[in-house]
C-alpha cells in the first residue's frame, strides 16, 4: 500500500530505493553464490562438456558427440557396477530403514537405560567410514577374523568373505546398515517424540490396539520422516564407497564395485577423465531423478502436518 | 444406567501432586463439573475415572460394574481432550468412525452413524477436511462426533472449550449440555472457569490441592459456600472477604453490598468498572478491597468518602484458621 502511493508520488525515488534493496540482496548473497558456483555449479557444466571430448593424449581434445556415451553402454563393467549398486541401494535402504525405525520405536519407550540404548545405537553413525571399513575388516578376515573364529568354535570351515564374488556384496550391506541405521534412528526418534501423546490416549480410549495404533496413526504420521531418510539412504548408497578403498579395492573382478568406486578408477587409476566424466553424468542424472520424484510425485502424497 | 461411584480413590506421583482420598457420585444421565485452580487434582481424576491413570488406592464403579483395574476401552466410556487429539492425517469422517473401525463395525452401519452424528454436530459438509483445515469450533465439533458415534453411557470431557475464544465458549457451553440432555449421557466436565460449571452442570465438585472443598448443586455453591476458598472462587467478582473478628471472617457478596447514607462501614471509593448492566465499585476498608455491585451507570470519582451498608442474613461467616463456615446464627 505505503510502496504503492510512493511510487505514484516519487516513482524515481521509489526505483531508486528498490534498487538499492536489491543490490543489497545480491551482495549478501554473493559469498554463497560464488562458492556453489565456482565448486558445484561450474564442475556440472565442465564435466558435461567434457563428456562429448576425446581425451587427447595424442593431440588437442576433439570434439566426438555422444561416442563417450556409446562406448559407456557397451563396457561390461560399467553395466556391472550399476548393477551392483541397485542391488546394493535395494540390500541397504529398506533394512537400514527398517532397522531405524524398530530401534526409536524401542528407545523411545520408558524403559531402563534408555539413554545408554540410544547412545549405543547411535555410535556407529559418529565414527569415521575409514575405521568402520576396518574394524569389520578384521570381522570378515579369514580364519582369524572375529566371524570365521566365531562359526569355526561352532564346527563350520573357515571362509574368505571379502574375496568371494557371492559374499562379498552381503558383507558390506551389513556393514554400511550397521552404520546408516543409527543416523536414521535419531530422526524417527525425534518424528516420534513430536506426535502429541494424547493421540495414543484418545485412540486406547478406543480400543486401538499398539499395533492398530501404529498402523493407522503412528506410521502414517512418520510417512514425511520415512520419505526424508529413504531418499538420503538411497543417495548415500550411491555416494558412501570409502568402504571399498579399504576393503575390496572393487574385487574380486568387480563384484563389489560401485559407480562412484569405478567413477573413481577410471580418472584416477586409468586416467581417462573424459570417460569419467561421462560416467559422472550419468551417476548425476540417476540422483537427479531420485530428488525429482521426491520432489515431484512423493511429496504431494503424503501428510505434513 | 450408568452412573459413576468414585470411593477413596488415590494417586500420587512420588507423593507429589494427585489426588487424596476423594470420594463422589456422578448420578446416571447428570452433568458433573469437576472444577478447580490448575493443579487442583480435576484432570487427573478424571484420568482416572478414563483409565488413563492407574489407582493407587480406593476403587471406581461404572454403571454398577468395579472398573478399576479394566483398560479405558473395557470402561465402555468416551472422551474429549482439551487439545481435541484429533488424527491430524485422517479427514473429519475417519476421525469420527476411528473408534467404529476399531471395534470392526460393519461400512453400512458405519455410513449411517456417521450420517447421524455429522447432522447432530452440524459437519456434514466438511466431512472430507483435514483437521488443519479446519477452525477451533469445528475442531471441537469432530472431537465431539468422534465421542458421542460410539453411544457410551459415559462421555468424559478435559477442558474441551478452553481453546475456543469467547464467544464460541458460550455457543459450544449451550450446545454440549442439550446434546447430553438428550443423549441422556452421563458427563463428567473438568474446567477451571466457574461460569461453564455453574451454567453447565447438575452438580459442581469443587477441588483445591488434591481434595474435594465442596461437592453441591451450583446455586449451593454460590449461595452457601463451605469455606472461604469456595466463597472467593464463586461468583464473578468473588465474595468479598473481610476481617471480623479476631477468630472470624465475613463474606458479602458485592450484590449484597449497598452504599447508604449514614451508620455504615466508611469506605473509600478506589475506581469503578462499568459492565454495560451494572457497574462494580471497587473501594477500600481499612486496607481491604471491597466491590459492590450496583445496577447500572455509577460516576463516583476515586477518593470519593462512602458508607457501605448490608443486611445481616446476606452474611457468611467463616473461620479463621481453618477456613470452614460457620452455622449462621453465631452471629446474633
Amino acid at each position: 500500500m505505503v510502496a504503492a502511493v510512493m511510487s505514484a508520488t516519487e516513482p524515481k525515488a521509489a526505483r531508486r530505493r528498490n534498487w538499492a534493496v536489491s543490490v543489497n540482496a545480491w551482495l549478501l548473497l554473493l559469498p554463497a553464490i560464488v562458492l556453489l558456483a565456482t565448486f558445484t555449479h561450474y564442475p556440472i557444466l565442465a564435466t558435461l562438456y567434457h563428456s562429448f571430448f576425446s581425451l587427447g593424449r595424442s593431440g588437442p581434445a576433439e570434439f566426438i558427440g555422444l561416442d563417450n556415451y556409446r562406448y559407456m553402454l557397451d563396457d561390461d563393467v560399467f553395466w556391472q557396477v550399476l548393477r551392483n549398486n541397485f542391488i546394493f541401494a535395494l540390500a541397504t535402504v529398506p533394512t537400514s530403514i527398517a532397522l531405524a525405525l524398530l530401534m526409536a520405536v524401542w528407545v523411545d519407550k520408558k524403559i531402563v537405560g534408555r539413554s545408554f540404548l540410544r547412545l549405543a545405537f547411535f555410535t556407529p553413525t559418529v565414527l569415521p567410514m575409514i575405521a568402520v571399513a576396518n574394524i569389520w575388516l578384521f570381522f570378515y578376515t579369514p580364519d582369524y577374523g572375529l566371524l570365521d573364529q566365531f562359526l569355526k568354535s561352532l564346527g563350520f570351515s573357515g571362509h574368505n568373505w571379502l574375496g568371494d564374488p557371492s559374499t562379498v556384496m552381503t558383507c558390506l550391506a551389513v556393514m554400511v546398515v550397521w552404520k546408516e541405521a543409527g543416523f536414521f534412528m535419531i530422526f524417527y526418534l525425534a518424528a516420534l517424540q513430536s506426535i502429541p501423546p494424547e493421540l495414543k490416549e484418545a485412540a486406547s480410549v478406543e480400543g486401538a490396539s499398539r499395533w492398530y495404533f501404529f498402523r493407522r496413526v503412528t506410521f502414517p504420521l512418520l510417512m514425511p520422516t520415512t520419505l526424508f531418510i529413504s531418499i538420503n539412504a538411497l543417495i548415500n548408497s550411491f555416494k558412501l564407497v570409502d568402504q571399498l578403498v579399504i576393503m575390496t579395492k572393487g574385487g574380486p573382478n568387480n563384484a563389489s564395485s560401485l559407480l562412484l568406486y569405478y567413477i573413481y578408477e577410471v580418472a584416477f587409476n586409468f586416467w581417462d577423465t573424459t570417460y569419467a566424466a561421462t560416467l559422472t553424468v550419468t551417476l548425476i542424472s540417476i540422483l537427479a531423478a531420485v530428488a525429482l520424484t521426491k520432489f515431484v510425485y512423493l511429496d504431494r502424497r503424503i501428510h505434513y502436518q | 444406567m450408568s452412573e459413576i461411584l468414585v470411593n477413596a480413590v488415590s494417586k500420587t506421583w512420588g507423593g507429589v501432586g494427585g489426588v487424596d482420598r476423594i470420594s463422589f457420585k456422578a448420578e446416571a444421565g447428570s452433568l458433573l463439573v469437576l472444577l478447580g485452580p490448575s493443579g487442583c487434582g480435576k484432570s487427573t481424576t478424571l484420568r482416572l475415572i478414563a483409565g488413563l491413570e492407574e489407582v493407587d488406592s480406593g476403587t471406581i464403579t461404572i454403571g454398577g460394574r468395579d472398573v478399576t483395574h479394566l483398560s479405558p476401552a473395557e470402561r465402555r466410556i468416551s472422551m474429549v481432550f482439551q487439545s481435541y487429539a484429533l488424527f491430524p492425517h485422517l479427514n473429519v469422517a475417519e476421525n469420527i468412525i476411528f473408534g467404529l473401525k476399531v471395534r470392526g463395525v460393519g461400512r453400512a452401519e458405519r455410513d449411517e452413524k456417521l450420517k447421524k452424528v455429522a447432522d447432530i454436530v452440524g459437519l456434514s459438509h466438511l466431512l472430507e477436511r483435514k483437521p488443519s483445515q479446519l477452525s477451533g469450533g469445528q475442531r471441537q465439533r469432530v472431537a465431539l462426533g468422534r465421542a458421542i458415534i460410539a453411544e457410551a453411557p459415559v462421555c468424559l470431557m478435559d477442558e474441551p472449550l478452553s481453546n475456543l475464544d469467547a464467544k464460541l465458549r458460550h455457543e459450544m457451553r449451550t450446545e454440549i449440555r442439550s446434546l447430553q440432555q438428550r443423549l441422556g449421557m452421563t458427563m463428567v466436565y473438568v474446567t477451571h472457569d466457574q461460569t461453564e460449571a455453574m451454567t453447565m452442570a447438575d452438580r459442581v465438585i469443587l477441588m483445591r490441592d488434591g481434595h474435594i472443598e465442596q461437592n453441591g448443586a451450583p446455586h449451593e455453591l454460590y449461595n452457601e459456600p463451605a469455606s472461604d476458598f469456595t466463597a472467593r472462587f464463586i461468583g464473578t467478582p468473588p465474595m468479598n472477604i473481610m476481617s471480623w473478628q479476631d477468630d472470624a471472617m465475613l463474606g458479602v457478596r458485592p450484590e449484597h453490598i449497598s452504599l447508604i447514607e449514614r451508620d455504615g462501614v466508611p469506605a473509600t471509593v478506589r475506581t469503578v468498572e462499568y459492565l454495560g448492566a451494572d457497574s462494580i465499585i471497587l473501594c477500600d476498608v481499612k486496607g481491604e478491597t471491597v466491590s459492590v455491585r450496583q445496577t447500572g451507570y455509577c460516576s463516583l470519582p476515586a477518593g470519593t468518602k462512602v458508607e457501605l451498608g448490608w443486611q445481616n442474613r446476606h452474611i457468611h461467616l467463616f473461620d479463621r484458621d481453618s477456613g470452614k463456615r460457620r452455622a449462621a446464627h453465631a452471629l446474633s
